[in-house]
């Protein structure tokens, strides 16, 4: 059942006109969005993007708030190529058309009551996309932000200009290619001093990994989950993580969760 | 504006579009979307006598044109809908229609009863896809016993408007809605979801927790309208077609194969305002072709 938060903005379809779509690395791409009257949106939560004229693309594609340009009515996708539908979107052009669902989620939770606690945000691979909007939001309500961001190499790295105005960038690639070798739970960031409030967002591994640390260190810690979806509006029950309290949907209840909402085994 | 309003005997709708159990809440998660009093009828989720978790993910695989999905009938049973629920539904001058499922005739009949006091709900749909657990675990809906017993302990239990949802996971989908006509279904909706499967060849398992689920959407198109072309000859009962509906024309379709009224499931998750579209194509084709009423199209497929 959708529990009528007031704060939260109204849903709705937008037609949005593609402005840019560009190539970033062999896999992955930004493409920015516009449309007029965009409601207010989160950082951490997501938009759903119908994919027309491909047969093998049926349901729209869950991808994260990257970037709002709220003035401009300008949204950023980091998207990853990996299938039909995101391959179909690597292909649209500027001034085409896409019909965008949102915002849907919950996103993350932000500082209350003027708490400037320091955060670090883990990322790893296309999981790093909703950090940047997280990130710059949190240190606009003055919360001194460190992102620390892993990848599996070189290859797989992008320009991170974008994040380091934000806060200060640690990197960790799995072969050592760039920053520190090793998975990002391994970072001398972590292993020297202890975060105030952790929230992360990557492949589910890294995320147990960083999961089990806060625990261990008795560190808040939020995820945002990536479960298959069909509606996004917590109407079919498709996309359900369990929880301390039955089975949630992590397109209306989430996709963050707290870790100790959760039952992962850490 | 051509007259869009269709009687299920004795449930009034404004118009011959209804939405489909399990896809479409509790209809208040599309109220951005969709003013829900213009629907002809919302039918909820699957209700049970008690709560379920249902299947453990993943619950839904893609598929061309489509998707299989193994929800499991997730839902808190029906003492916290008319509890939590229904007081939210009942302000909202709609159709509500509760899917009442069970795994025993006697839940069936329970849950019914418990539903029968609402005020605010016009009718249930019966879905006899459900596994009966006293009997091996085989599904109601796929035999002429089966079917009937659900359907003679619901009738006694439940005195609004049945609608009874069929199964076409059977040999013989016209002997099943014969059978529900004789024991007192006011209606039959179909079809249901029509059992499938799918296969990751990179980790060589089933995507589905369950191994199989339910096939909705484009691709079940064909043979919804078949099965509905063959219910609507064998029956008296006004009979609703559902199954791959994505626009207007589809909607069409179904109504000159014989249905009243059409559901629409699947297709609100591609475009939540869906709904709104198939309604207002409907009086368009009809008042393109110069019929004044939705009832002059019913059943008039010529063959
Ligand atoms: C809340 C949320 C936010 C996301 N944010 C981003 C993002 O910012 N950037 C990005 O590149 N990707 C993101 N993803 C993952 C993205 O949705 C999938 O990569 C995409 O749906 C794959 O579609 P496809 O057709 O290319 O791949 P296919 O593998 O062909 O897709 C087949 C089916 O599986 C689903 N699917 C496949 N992978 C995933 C996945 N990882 N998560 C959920 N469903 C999946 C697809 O939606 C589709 O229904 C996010 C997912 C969720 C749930
Ligand atoms: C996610 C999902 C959940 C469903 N849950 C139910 C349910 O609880 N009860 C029921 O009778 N049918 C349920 N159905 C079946 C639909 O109501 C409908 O019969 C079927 O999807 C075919 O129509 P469509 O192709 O328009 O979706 C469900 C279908 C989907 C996709
Ligand atoms: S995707 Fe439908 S409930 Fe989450």
């Amino acid at each position: 059942m959708p529990h009528k938060n007031e704060n939260m903005a109204k849903k709705g379809l937008f037609d949005c006109t593609v402005v840019s779509n560009e190539t970033l690395n062999h896999s992955y791409f930004m493409l920015r969005l516009q449309a007029d009257g965009l409601p207010a949106m989160r950082p951490g939560q997501f938009v759903e993007v119908r994919i027309d004229h491909t047969p093998d693309a049926f349901l729209r594609r869950p991808i994260s708030l990257h970037d709002v340009q709220a003035a401009e009515g300008i949204i950023s996708l980091l998207i990853q190529r990996v299938g039909a539908g995101t391959q179909h979107l690597a292909t649209l052009k500027p001034g085409d058309t896409v019909n965008v669902l949102l915002p849907l989620g919950n996103g993350f939770s932000l500082p209350e009551n003027g708490d400037r606690r320091p955060r670090v945000l883990v990322g790893g691979g296309v999981g790093i996309a909703p950090l940047l909007y997280l990130g710059r939001t949190l240190a606009g309500q003055g919360v001194p932000v460190s992102f620390l961001l892993g990848f599996r190499s070189q290859r797989e790295m992008l320009d991170l200009s974008a994040f380091e105005a934000v806060g200060s960038v640690y990197i960790t690639t799995e072969d050592g290619s760039v920053g520190e070798k090793g998975f990002v739970t391994n970072h001398s960031l972590l292993q020297n001093g202890q975060p105030g409030f952790i929230q992360t967002c990557g492949p589910t591994p890294m995320m147990k990994a960083v999961a089990a640390y806060a625990s261990a260190h008795g560190i808040p810690c939020e995820v945002s989950l990536e479960n298959k979806m069909a509606c996004g509006l917590g109407a079919c029950l498709c996309c359900v993580t369990e929880t301390q309290t039955g089975h949630k949907c992590v397109c209306s209840d989430g996709p963050v969760f707290n870790i100790s909402e959760l039952t992962w085994q850490i | 504006m051509a007259d869009l309003r269709v009687d299920i005997r004795g449930l009034q709708l404004s118009n011959p579009v209804l939405t489909a159990s399990g896809t479409f809440g509790y209809g208040l998660e599309f109220a951005d979307f969709v003013p829900l009093e213009r629907l002809g009828g919302i039918i909820v989720k699957g209700t049970t006598i008690a709560r379920r978790e249902g299947n453990p993910y993943p619950r839904m695989a893609e598929v061309p044109s489509g998707m299989l999905n193994a929800v499991g009938l997730q839902n808190k049973g029906v003492d916290y809908f008319v509890d939590h629920i229904y007081p939210q539904l009942a302000p909202i001058a709609a159709n509500w229609i509760v899917n009442v499922s069970g795994s025993c005739v006697e839940d069936y009949a329970a849950t019914a009863e418990k539903l029968a006091g609402l005020e605010h709900i016009s009718a249930i749909e019966v879905n006899i896809s459900c596994p009966n657990v006293k009997q091996g675990g085989m599904s109601f809906g796929t035999t002429t016993q089966g079917a009937g017993s659900v359907v003679r302990a619901v009738r006694k239990a439940y005195p609004k408007t049945m609608i009874v949802k069929l199964s076409p996971n059977v040999t013989d989908i016209a002997e099943i809605a014969r059978a529900v006509e004789a024991e007192g279904a006011d209606s039959v909706s179909l079809i249901n979801t029509l059992l499938g499967m799918a296969v990751n060849v990179k980790t060589r398992r089933p995507v589905l927790s369950t191994v199989t689920g339910g096939l909705s959407g484009p691709c079940v198109k064909p043979v919804a309208l078949r099965c509905v072309w063959q219910v609507a000859k064998a029956v008296q009962i006004p009979v609703i077609g559902l199954g791959g509906i994505m626009t207007a024309t589809d909607a069409i379709e179904f109504l000159l194969a014989g249905a009243t009224a059409v559901e629409v499931g699947t297709a609100n998750f591609i475009d939540p305002s869906v709904t709104m579209k198939i309604i207002d194509g409907i009086n368009t084709y009809l008042e393109e072709n110069g019929f004044q009423s939705v009832q002059q199209i019913i059943g008039k497929l010529e063959v």
